[in-house]
């Protein structure tokens, strides 16, 4: 009897899917579905957090993903989050659900392309909720005051993994397989080659550019091929490194991760990598926005970044095979960045073209802007920006 | 009597066998629920209430319902002919393409304006038109490339479309990346926008943009044009029999091609609406799956444009409760995919089984 009830109302709700999309329903407004936030004791604070692609690609989202299971470990936060939203009216609509359904009043919407105008739209829509992107575009003078940006100097870590690299490498030849050829990349690239050959200065850099951002068959074909050609270590950035580390232990080479943690794919291979540490950097808002700070009231800064002394990235604990005089070089290097007395980008220093970029005895620092428009390869990298 | 002068049984068999098949869907997929620990009908209950509950959520499913509608139509027309298109994610990146091109054009008078450049003083409906036209042309003539080489060279359709996504795709991205680039747009290469004033705005004081419109009306048109037209009747008998239209006399080439340029207009004022409604500018964030979900909604509707309309709506429905699934039962991302993946394949499945349903077939003893 049982059965039949339920089976009758199972049919009337597919039935009812169908029906609504034919007259769509024009029913009284009944409450949505899914659970208050537990209002026992203080109005926990409710962050939401967007990705692009899934929480487990071992890359750009799920770096983002741990950052917002740190942030939910504080008592006074609770967190919703929701994975593979495209940037486009799509993750407007999830934004305004996430404020409207699940009460959120502090949003994270993680991709770079999530910002213009998707965020800025909202941002204007519900001037009560702060808006937090990933990648420093914020403009004082153009943005809602209620959008903040933050963003990480990761290169710090690439530079660090290209001195483990540069001594870990017995061919002297390092591969980078690289979405677009976009300042932010580039960087990555520069820096990884600077650091393998401030310790071996004949190292070359293979790069190849694979066009977008989730190109896992281009990616493992790159890879596959640099193995062919006598790279032994390799690195990348693309959204989700797994195939790229998952191939050069196949071809039994080395690789170094980037933006999470890969060891587990590549356990002999794998030897170090720079990572993302957002999970801090989240807890930190949140504790602001706890203690009554807000970006409206001028109590968080509108645009936060950092390296790693500020907190913003870490390094992936080194491999088996990593040697003590590489994690002794790699460690030096670490304790200037966190003394803040390492410069990555000084003169003399030319591009792989032989043109001289930075002149002898200028330095550009790390918050230089002149870095942030970076369109050259440094010398050493074998390939080309390609525009 | 009545029974047996009215032709009932088709019209039955074709009412209940897509319902039947989303029935199954909607019992294979709770058996996925269940396993991941959820009770399927609280599951269904929470995504009809996101999906259809109230107008407020149903403008969400509207709205993601626009471009779906307009590039199904890419599949479903030339399908009527018998070709099988899948170009649409390429003629709707193309379209985009020409939206923006001319809208800039119109704007400033150059593609490139530089950063002081003010947009000239002329009327957003006329800019908003030129924009449709030109995704509407730029898109037709894209896949109209693929119907010219179906008829003269007797290139595969199915494959030359495919292969021309790939080709937009990197057309776009190199163009973003060089001739048509923002210098302002450093690590998301992106031509310049729109001006505000330009941009097509939304239906009243609802979310939805007028992209619906233009994709309901579309649907229409293509409905008519295919069922009460010569042309559209000429198309169905090619499609029904390439050889016996070409023996009556039929213009089969031009049909061809017509129809070729017809479906790709279609993707491409998707991608005019993606620009103009939503984007304001040309950049990755264009190749967003719409045209291959297009594909799919066309398969379900059995390439009758008024159905697409209707099964746009019902997709749009799924990817809004998409989020409720995430969010409020903890299900992984790709579970909405799954959902609409287990209905797609029973509703193709579904289609072997016209005409074998004895209950539906006309009985030889009347």
């Amino acid at each position: 009897m049982e059965f039949r009830i339920r089976r009758r109302r199972f049919i009337q709700l597919g039935s009812g899917v169908m029906i609504a999309t034919v007259a769509h329903a024009c029913s009284p407004s009944s409450p949505e579905a899914g659970e208050s936030p537990s209002t026992s004791g203080e109005k926990p604070i409710t962050m939401g957090f967007i990705y692009v692609g899934p929480k487990d690609d071992y890359g750009y989202n799920q770096a983002h993903a741990e950052g917002k299971e740190g942030a939910s470990k504080l008592s006074f936060v609770k967190t919703v989050d929701q994975a593979s939203v495209p940037e486009t009216n799509e993750v407007q609509e999830v934004m305004r659900s996430m404020i409207e359904k699940d009460g959120a009043t502090v949003l994270f919407p993680t991709s770079f392309g999530y910002f213009d105008p998707h965020i800025l739209k909202l941002a204007k829509e519900y001037p009560d909720v702060q808006f937090f992107h990933c990648g420093g575009l914020y403009q004082a003078d153009k943005h809602p005051k209620n959008v903040g940006s933050y963003f990480g100097y990761i290169d710090e870590g690439q530079y660090i993994a290209g001195i483990v690299a540069g001594l870990t490498t017995k061919t002297g030849k390092l591969g980078f397989i690289a979405a677009k050829p976009i300042p932010q990349v580039l960087r990555n690239i520069n820096s990884y080659t600077l650091g393998a050959r401030s310790v071996k200065p004949d190292v070359k850099t293979q790069l190849i550019i694979t066009g977008n951002w989730s190109e896992p068959v281009k990616e493992a074909e790159a890879a596959n091929s640099m193995a062919d050609q006598g790279v032994d270590v390799i690195t990348c950035h693309v959204d989700s490194p797994k195939v790229v580390m998952e191939t050069a232990e196949k071809r039994g080479i080395f690789c170094t991760g980037y933006h999470a943690n890969q060891s587990a794919l590549a356990p002999k291979g794998y030897l170090t990598g720079a990572e993302w540490n957002w999970s801090g950097i989240y807890s930190s808002y949140a504790e602001k926005i706890k203690a009554g700070q807000t970006l409206m009231n001028g109590g968080i800064p509108h645009l936060l970044r950092g390296g790693l002394k500020d907190g913003y990235l870490t390094i992936s604990a080194y491999g088996s095979q990593v040697s003590d005089a590489a994690k002794k070089a790699a460690d030096a290097a670490k304790e200037k960045f966190l003394a803040g007395t390492m410069v990555v980008y000084k003169g003399e220093l030319k591009d792989n073209q032989g043109k001289v970029i930075i002149p002898a005895g200028k330095e550009q620092l790390q918050q230089d802007p002149e870095l942030e428009k970076m369109d050259w390869l440094v010398e050493g990298v074998i390939g080309s920006t390609g525009v | 009597m009545f029974f047996t002068q009215t032709n009932w049984r088709p019209i039955a068999e074709g009412i209940f066998i897509p319902l039947g098949s989303l029935v199954l869907a909607l019992v294979l997929f709770g058996v996925f629920v269940t396993i991941l620990g959820n009770n399927p009908l609280m599951v269904y209950e929470a995504m009809h209430q996101t999906a259809f509950g109230n107008w407020r959520t149903f403008q969400g499913t509207l709205l993601r319902a626009a471009p779906l509608m307009l590039t199904a139509l890419c599949t479903a027309l030339p399908a009527r002919m018998g070709l099988m298109i899948i170009g649409n994610e390429g003629a709707l990146v193309i379209g985009g393409l020409g939206a923006v091109i001319t809208g800039l054009l119109l704007s400033y008078g150059n593609l490139t304006p530089s950063l002081t450049a003010t947009p000239a003083e002329l009327s957003p409906l006329l800019i908003q038109l030129s924009m449709a036209l030109a995704g509407i042309l730029f898109g037709g003539a894209w896949i109209g490339i693929v119907g010219a080489l179906k008829h003269y060279r007797g290139v595969n359709e199915t494959i030359s479309s495919l292969l021309m996504n790939y080709i937009a795709i990197a057309l776009l991205n190199h163009l973003v990346e060089g001739p048509l680039k923002d210098p302002r747009s450093l690590n998301k290469p992106s031509s310049f926008a729109i001006p505000e004033p330009f941009m097509v705005g939304n239906i009243g004081d609802t979310r939805i943009h007028y992209g619906l419109i233009y994709g309901i009306i579309a649907c229409l048109v293509a409905y008519i044009l295919i069922q009460r037209t010569t042309f559209g009747f000429a198309a169905r008998v090619a499609g029904g029999n390439m050889k016996a239209a070409l023996v009556s006399g039929l213009p089969v080439g031009k049909l061809t091609l017509v129809i070729c340029f017809l479906a790709g207009s279609c993707a491409g004022l998707a991608g005019m609406v993606e620009v103009a409604a939503v984007q304001s500018q040309a950049n990755s964030s264009l190749i967003a799956g719409y045209g291959y979900s297009g594909i799919l909604v066309a398969f379900v509707a059995r390439y009758n444009p008024i159905a697409a309309a209707m099964v746009a709506i019902l997709l749009g429905g799924i990817i809004n409760s998409g989020g409720t699934l995430q969010r409020n039962f903890n299900m992984p991302d790709a579970t909405v995919l799954l959902f609409q993946g287990l209905v797609f394949l029973v509703v193709i499945y579904s289609e072997s089984l016209y005409g074998r349903l004895s209950w539906f077939r006309q009985s030889q003893s009347q």
